[in-house]
């Protein structure tokens, strides 16, 4: 056992080394388009950083948090070695070669298109060929946790495969299937224009294709956090899960109904028909499902902490929790921002309300409380409940922890909540220069500057996570007990075969894609006259 | 102890699973494709299949009632395409030479006009091919320029545009002004880009013409008549729509950014 540790390391600093430059970056931008600053005068740098911001945040930051906590839990969780150890380096070798190459023409202003891509927009095409890479990279991580599973279950017929092994492959099979959609759009529609090959674009079927991976990225993106709430949760504060069958449910549904969702990203989009938009509406909202279930689980398995710990009455056993404890606190702070998050994410779903808020700052806030906020923080408690564990030495200061846990969410508040109420009042996103002194915007300039006070109580936050790891790296050596996941009030003996493997779920999945976007992806691909032009990014003759 | 098969009839989990998720689909395909725009009042259906067919995003065919808008005078017919013109040869800008003798005495020897006639020199190809396209099929009015190109051919056009796009720039006379705010920051609330998301200093979009160094009168008649739909050459009224919400002082301080500049 036992030999990925350095695998699993390397994939965290990476990740997070990524994060703490973009996190630079996110303030930077937040600063410079405030009243607190003069006008740079060059929207071109501000996309730049924008750009890079984004690709890091959303594609390296949570794409090597999953693979190194999905090789963590292989080895932990199956108590074997993992298989296939060199294909994991090349995978984190391609997602680094990848994010340079991603990242350099960015920084050169040859791809300032934003993460989300936007065709007609296209730049250099090794922006594109970066983004490529990384989603080879972690597709081998993909293939890596079906081959160790199926591996195990064959070792080990019938036994109930571990539960943090059965959340870890379904969020990679989530992801092995979502990410088709935005490489379909890069293969066949950005790529041959940056290369050259093309002109012309046709902007409709590539946001559709994009919405296909857009919604479950953010599924992708929350599956370590959920992971975490389900398996580190309960046993670092001293409580149990409450029902392994209701996790499993969980994620199976995660895997059924995160996908085939994406078009409420593309309610204004003229090209795709209502019908589709009310489909995945619905499916949207069974998307609760699973995370109400979690929610409740969630709770459950804390208030059996709490009376575990003596905790009595109807609200005694709050009080008993282990509120000094960074993963109780972590969690807690990340369920506020979830709930608030989630009440934001009801009117973005719903297809009237949306209007009002469509291409907002509420947007921008929206999903910052959610991504950045709540799943995020929870990266940060995975990252101090493994270190240990990986480098052998203890991470000793409580202290500096719950400091930062407690600043990341305070400033993800203060950054955001202002954020929406701009929204509402109307200001637009993506842009680069707002003009204060204008009488229409003066009223903005007061929560703008909160916002940019938010950001910097992250920066903050961020120089203290990496202060924690790094006194971690150098702290005296000191043999960690055994790891252990949570376990569950009654362990599971025997599980339903259904709920022992991914076919079920991963078949719904792909069914539910084809029914609920096989039609419109047809059309779009059928409707002759539809290319556009593309606009030629960064280029200066 | 081997696993009972999840694909089968008489596993409870596959039917159950299954079934719920048909059930929503065809649930949600009702609601969505027939009871919701059936029951909305101000779309009216030939039936529920057209319904199905408008929910689904098939086009519809415009009823007759329906008013088409289209413009009242001539529009442009280039379709403008980055790198259309990339890949011009010296015998094309050989031939271009040729064809420029006429356009000397206007536009300068070397492109370089000294009267209010605009510089050619160092142009993009695109924009030189596009305008004379334009002044041809009189997209774009212009009495001294409709004559001179009555005869030309599209790739006598683009020779031009080869030789014209060669020729040296205006050279940096080296006065620094800051830019207005106009040309830096547009002007958001009124939806104007940045000029120079457009025209070069920031990024250049085709089709956008090349504008430092030329004379201040020619780009201060060329913003108003955009603004006053006097000209109206431009794709989707690109132009006109930032013109008509400049105020005059913009343009003023834009046109003399642009002439002082190089
Ligand atoms: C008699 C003077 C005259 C001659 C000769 C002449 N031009 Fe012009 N040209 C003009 C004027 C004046 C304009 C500006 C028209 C306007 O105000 O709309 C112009 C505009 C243009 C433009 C548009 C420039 C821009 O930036 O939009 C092009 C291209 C052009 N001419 C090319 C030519 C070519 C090629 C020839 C030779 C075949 C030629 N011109 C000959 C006077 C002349
Ligand atoms: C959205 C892109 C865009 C922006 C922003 C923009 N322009 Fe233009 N502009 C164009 C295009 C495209 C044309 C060419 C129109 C045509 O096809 O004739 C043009 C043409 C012009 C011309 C005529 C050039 C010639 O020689 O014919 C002038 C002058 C001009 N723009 C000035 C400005 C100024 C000043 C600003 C900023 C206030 C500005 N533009 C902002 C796209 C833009
Ligand atoms: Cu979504």
């Amino acid at each position: 056992m036992w030999n990925s540790k350095r695998l699993i390391l390397a994939h965290f600093w990476f990740a997070f080394a990524g994060f703490g430059i973009a996190l630079l970056l996110g303030e930077w931008q937040m600063f410079i388009r405030s009243p607190l600053a003069a006008w740079i005068s060059d929207p071109d740098l501000y996309y730049r950083s924008v750009t890079a911001h984004g690709t890091t945040m959303a594609y390296v930051l949570p794409t090597l948090v999953a693979m190194g906590f999905g090789y963590f839990v292989t080895e932990q969780a199956l108590k074997r070695p993992m298989i296939g150890l060199h294909w994991a380096w090349l995978g984190w070798g391609l997602a680094v070669l990848g994010t340079i190459s991603a990242i350099v023409p960015v920084a050169l202003g040859r791809a300032s298109v934003l993460y989300t891509f936007y065709p007609p927009m296209v730049g250099n095409a090794f922006y594109y060929i970066g983004i490529v890479l990384v989603v080879l990279g972690s597709w081998i991580w993909v293939a890596l946790m079906a081959v160790n599973l199926y591996r195990w279950k064959r070792d080990n017929p019938g036994a109930p495969v571990p539960f943090p092994m059965f959340a870890t492959v379904a969020g990679a099979y989530l992801w092995g299937w979502t990410a088709v959609g935005a490489a379909l759009e890069l293969l066949f529609q950005i790529m041959p224009v940056a290369l050259g090959w093309r002109d012309t674009i046709d902007a409709g079927l590539a946001r559709v294709f994009f919405s296909w991976t857009l919604h479950a990225i953010v599924y992708f993106w929350l599956m370590p956090t959920y992971i975490a709430y389900y398996t580190i949760v309960p046993r670092a504060i001293g409580g149990r899960l409450f029902s392994d069958t209701m996790g499993r449910i969980a994620f199976a549904l995660f895997l059924v109904a995160a996908m085939p969702i994406g078009i409420h990203h593309a309610f204004e989009d003229p090209q795709v028909g209502a019908g589709f938009k009310y489909l995945h509406s619905v499916f949207t909202g069974v998307v609760a499902i699973p995370t109400l279930l979690t929610v409740f689980t969630i709770c459950a398995s804390v208030e059996i902490a709490g009376r575990l710990r003596g905790g009595r009455g109807v609200l005694g056993w709050l009080k008993a929790l282990p509120w000094l404890n960074p993963a109780m606190l972590g969690t807690a702070l990340s369920f506020v921002m979830l709930g608030f998050g989630g009440a934001g994410g009801l009117i973005n779903m719903s297809y009237q309300l949306d209007a009002t808020i469509h291409n907002t700052q509420w947007v921008t806030g929206h999903f910052h409380l959610i991504f950045a906020g709540a799943i995020v923080i929870m990266y940060f408690v995975i990252a101090y409940d493994i270190w240990p564990h990986l480098t052998g030495r203890a991470l000793g200061c409580f202290g500096l922890m719950r400091a930062q846990l407690w600043l990341w969410g305070i400033g993800m508040i203060v950054l955001t909540f202002p954020w929406h109420w701009v929204g509402i009042l109307g200001m637009p996103r993506r842009m680069a220069f707002y003009d204060y002194t204008n009488p229409a915007l003066a009223s903005l300039a007061m929560p703008v500057i909160m916002s940019v006070i938010g950001g910097a109580i992250l920066v903050v936050s961020g120089a203290l996570l990496f202060l924690v790891l790094l006194r971690g790296q150098f702290a005296p050596r000191s043999e960690p007990e055994a790891y252990r996941f949570s376990v569950a009030v009654r362990p599971p003996h025997r599980v339903p075969a259904a709920l022992n493997g991914m076919g079920l779920w991963v078949g719904l999945m792909i069914a539910l894609t084809i029914v609920n976007y096989g039609f419109p992806i047809a059309h779009a691909i059928a409707t002759p006259g539809t290319a556009v032009p593309a606009v030629m990014v960064g280029e200066r003759p | 102890m081997s696993e009972e098969r999840v694909a089968a009839l008489r596993n409870r989990w596959f039917t159950t699973s299954i079934g719920i998720t048909a059930a929503i689909t065809l649930v949600g395909f009702v609601v969505g494709f027939l009871w919701l725009p059936l029951s909305h009042p101000s779309d009216r259906f030939r039936g529920a299949w057209d319904a199905i067919c408008s929910a689904a995003g098939l086009l519809n065919k415009p009823s007759s009632s329906e008013q088409i808008v289209t413009a009242n005078y001539p529009t442009t017919r280039v379709e403008v395409i980055p790198h259309m013109l990339d890949s011009a040869d010296a015998v094309s800008i050989g031939r271009g030479a040729t064809l420029a003798l006429r356009c000397t005495m206007c536009h300068g020897a070397r492109g370089l006009s000294q009267a209010n006639s605009p510089n050619l020199a160092g142009q993009y190809p695109i924009v030189i091919y596009k305008q004379l396209m334009d002044f041809k099929t009189g997209a774009r009015g212009s009495a001294v320029m409709a004559p001179l190109v009555a005869d030309l051919t599209a790739s006598d056009m683009r020779d031009l545009a080869a030789y014209y796009a060669y020729l040296p720039r205006i050279t940096d006379s080296g006065t620094g002004r800051s830019m207005p705010r106009i040309v830096a920051s547009g002007a958001p609330l009124r939806g104007i880009a940045p000029c120079g998301a457009c025209h070069g200093e920031v990024g250049a979009k085709a089709g956008a013409a090349w504008l430092e160094g030329q004379p201040v009168a020619y780009l201060h008649t060329q913003l108003e008549a955009f603004a006053s739909n006097a000209r109206h050459n431009d794709i989707d009224e690109q132009m006109r729509n930032v013109a008509r919400a400049m105020t005059p002082q913009e343009i003023d301080a834009a046109s003399r950014y642009y002439a002082e500049h190089p």
